[in-house]
């Protein structure tokens, strides 16, 4: 794990950079989600000893941090991509065939929804709606956003990444 | 920075007089405003397809001509008509441009912006003729409509707080706090019949009225801008498009429950939303229209905004109160009420976005103004998302009553590719599938539970003779599956349950008696869940099983999936008559399945085929069929 290299100055760094998100949430009622987003946000993913460091700083039990962080979606304990693909399974692209979507960038990724590559460049996820209903069926991959998709244009897209 | 309602008065006379030419073609510009306003949207849709990029440009090529004090490129909410996006609003001309692509800028910007020339191509509109109609703004897309929760999206610079105050903005909370007790905001809200835009349609005036004689050291305001429901997006583009007047709404509703903290709960999903929000916040601090003695009257309101972080039981009022707590956002019994006890124990208001929306509106033009709107019991205006099959993609505004045809083919331009219309689908994960045979019903809160289905937050998901209706039921249970909070058994073990029995009916395994079975434990986890999450849980199953039972039947009893959905129960054939031995699609199979002599009609192996589509897809001829 990133933290066990404590000569690693990035890594301190980091960890520098939570303590201040923690500390300056502290004193606010409900700070745990909030100190989440940011810590996610810092680190990429939630692993234990982020966890932990934030259990610690908060002065509440592991157990209940970790329960939060099962509990929402969008807090992950796995690494991400380096390019997060997201398919939009909400509604309105699932009835303009985003299942159909989703089966090719499993296939041509070789991953299934809330896996990543061993060489942590793609990892893909499913997702609830992102409201761009009038561009279903949608996609993102990171910032950017695929309207209109067709299975078929699936195989550049993910050509496109690979040579970046 | 502080301003007096005096100040207040100044900046709404100056900013409306330099607005004016969004109003009126024959307005005389002001040197501040500017003689042309370009608005370009900047929502989640348009943005999606590089709006962004293309105010930049309009950006770059205004000050390389120096044209700053003429031309003010202004950046706005959603119009609502997403799949045509980006759009492009040029007033005092009122001419609307839509699918405007980067390149399409330079063209509009020389012809147009300086030249006068209005760019024909690129008007709303597919003919010839729409396109001249388009021209003098009046599309029907927009004819229909009545405004008044989106009132400002596309309208105004979401980000510039003096162009929500030119549109009477922040005047309600004034009115409110200056000529007003709290008791008579109250009864003015009740009055007006409005009723929980978020799903299930509480009376708003009745909810503040049971929290404002509560006694408590603190009380709070909170506003449900979790929008969770996949496919409705109206939450979020007032949030993107008019910030503003859901702070004013908060404020106000502060006042009238003698709270005086407010809490926003938006998802993290909308980044666009959480920083224009955040930025109208601030901006209202900076006017002293949040914290201290607000406009000088000795009110005090203050607000925070909390991210949710993807969990759709969220949008239960008391599980959304535990989230901003800090936990697992599981819901809890009620009683007590948030009006009683509600975040932190304290009593607590809440309010979906849309209602907060509508608030100012009904504060200044009165009550009787509002509910001479809508039905009998359901009155005012409703946003619907309406996407899926349907060739106008987008929001639209409507008073209640108005009927699912109106919307679908007068405003929504019908069904693409000559489909035949299925079924529309309301509320949701919560909600039901409204077939045919009601499409005239006039909609409101109580016409939809009479039907089977609900209001909800208002996504409306049209599909077409392709959908298959026991693929659409599995799809919402997978959803509840996956968002069942866990608390109570009867959803987390029953949803499950409910999901399993539709996968084997989908594959073709299910017993004679699955119908039944499924249809008794709908019921059951109906009367059992918890929350509302669970109690709705099984509406999709039991609203396709009303109106689709046919589909049902002949998934269940003959093996076969009429929409030519559900991959088990499909054959993929070649019809030998139209079949011109390309082999084209025995090259595409990825498992050899197809097979023949070249020129000649080829067949595919049953026992080898998956059952992909590729031979379907790469047919030029129209030769292979599913059945």
């Amino acid at each position: 794990m990133a933290m066990d290299c404590a000569s690693c100055a990035e890594t301190q760094e980091k960890l520098a950079k939570l303590h201040e998100i923690i500390e300056t949430h502290k004193d606010v009622r409900g700070s745990l989600i909030p100190v989440l987003h940011e810590a996610q946000e810092l680190y990429g993913y939630l692993p234990l000893e982020v966890q932990l460091e934030i259990a610690n700083g908060l002065n509440i039990p592991l157990a209940e941090v970790y329960g939060v962080v099962s509990f929402y979606t969008r807090f992950s304990i796995n690494p991400k991509g380096k390019y997060q693909v997201n398919v939009c399974l909400g509604t309105a692209c699932y009835v303009k065939g985003a299942g159909k979507i989703l089966d090719k960038f499993k296939e041509k990724l070789g991953l299934d929804v809330g896996e990543c590559t061993e060489d942590r460049k793609f990892s893909l996820d499913a997702c609830r709606c992102i409201g761009a209903c009038g561009l279903a069926p949608v996609v993102t991959i990171n910032e950017d956003v695929y309207g209109r998709l067709l299975p078929d244009q699936i195989d550049a897209i993910i050509d496109k990444y690979k040579e970046l | 920075m502080f301003k007096t309602i005096a100040d207040m008065h100044a900046i709404r006379e100056a900013k409306k007089a330099d607005l004016m030419i969004r109003l009126d073609e024959k307005a005389t510009p002001t040197a501040e405003g500017g003689r042309m306003h370009v608005l370009v949207c900047a929502g989640t849709g348009c943005t999606s397809s590089n709006s962004a990029k293309i105010i930049e440009h309009l950006n770059d090529m205004v000050h390389e001509k120096g044209l700053e004090n003429e031309i003010k490129i202004i950046k706005t909410g959603c119009f609502g008509l997403c799949a045509e996006g980006p759009i492009m609003m040029i007033y005092p001309d009122h001419v609307m441009y839509t699918r405007v692509d980067i390149e399409d800028v330079d063209e509009i910007f020389k012809s147009h912006i300086v030249g006068g020339q209005v760019v024909t191509r690129l008007l709303a509109g597919t003919d010839e003729k729409h396109k001249a109609h388009n021209a003098m703004g009046s599309m029907e897309f927009f004819s229909k409509q009545h405004r008044i929760a989106l009132r400002n999206c596309g309208a105004i610079n979401p980000e510039c707080i003096d162009e929500y105050i030119a549109k009477d903005g922040y005047l309600a909370l004034e009115k409110a706090l200056t000529e007003m007790t709290p008791a008579g905001v109250i009864d003015l809200v009740k009055a007006s019949g409005i009723r929980g835009r978020g799903g299930a349609g509480f009376p708003t005036g009745l909810k503040w009225s049971f929290a404002a004689p509560q006694v408590a050291d603190q009380k709070y305001v909170a506003c449900n801008a979790d929008e969770g429901d996949p496919g409705a997006f109206m939450d979020r583009s007032i949030l993107e498009g008019d910030p503003h007047s859901i702070i004013e709404a908060m404020a106000i509703a502060g006042y009238a429950i003698g709270a005086n903290q407010g809490y926003v709960y938006v998802r993290a999903e909308y980044p666009i939303a959480v920083q224009r929000l955040g930025l109208a916040i601030e901006q209202a601090k900076k006017y002293g229209l949040l914290g201290k003695n607000i406009l000088g009257t000795g009110f005090d309101f203050d607000l925070e905004m909390r991210l949710g972080a993807g969990a759709f039981v969220c949008g239960e009022e008391t599980a959304l109160m535990t989230s901003v707590e800090g936990h697992r956002g599981e819901p809890r019994p009620r009683p007590p009420f948030p009006a009683v006890k509600g975040l932190f124990g304290k009593p607590t208001v809440l309010n979906n976005v849309e209602t907060l929306a509508n608030i100012p509106v009904i504060m200044l033009k009165g009550a009787d103004w509002f509910n001479s709107m809508g039905t009998e019991k359901s009155k005012g205006t409703k946003v619907f998302a309406v996407g899926g099959k349907i060739n106008n993609v987008g929001l639209v505004e409507i008073p209640m009553g108005t009927t699912l045809r109106e919307i679908i083919y007068d405003i929504g331009g019908g069904i693409p590719g000559g489909k035949a219309f299925k079924a529309a689908q309301t509320g949701g994960p919560s909600g039901g599938c409204i077939p045919a045979s009601h499409l005239d019903t006039p909609i409101d809160y109580d016409s939809l539970v009479a039907i089977g289905s609900m209001m909800g937050s208002g996504g409306l998901i049209v599909m077409d003779e392709d959908n298959c209706m026991v693929d659409i039921a599995k799809f919402f249970l997978e959803f509840t599956v996956d968002e069942s909070c866990g608390k109570c058994p009867p959803c987390r073990i029953g949803t499950k349950r409910m999901l399993e029995m539709l996968e084997k009916i989908c594959e073709g395994k299910a017993g004679p008696n699955a119908i039944e079975d499924l249809e008794d434990l709908a019921k059951a986890i109906q009367a059992s869940s918890l929350c509302a999450l669970g109690q709705t849980s099984p509406n999709p199953v039991l609203s396709t099983l009303r109106y689709f039972r046919d589909e049902y039947v002949a998934h269940v009893v003959e093996k076969r999936c009429p929409a030519g959905v559900c991959k088990n129960l499909l054959t993929f054939s070649i019809l030998p008559e139209k079949c011109v031995g390309c082999s084209a699609c025995s090259r595409k199979c990825p498992v050899n399945a197809i097979s023949g002599e070249l020129k000649k009609p080829f067949v595919i192996d049953p026992n080898k085929c998956i059952k992909c589509g590729v031979c379907m897809d790469t047919c030029k001829f129209d030769a292979i069929i599913k059945k």
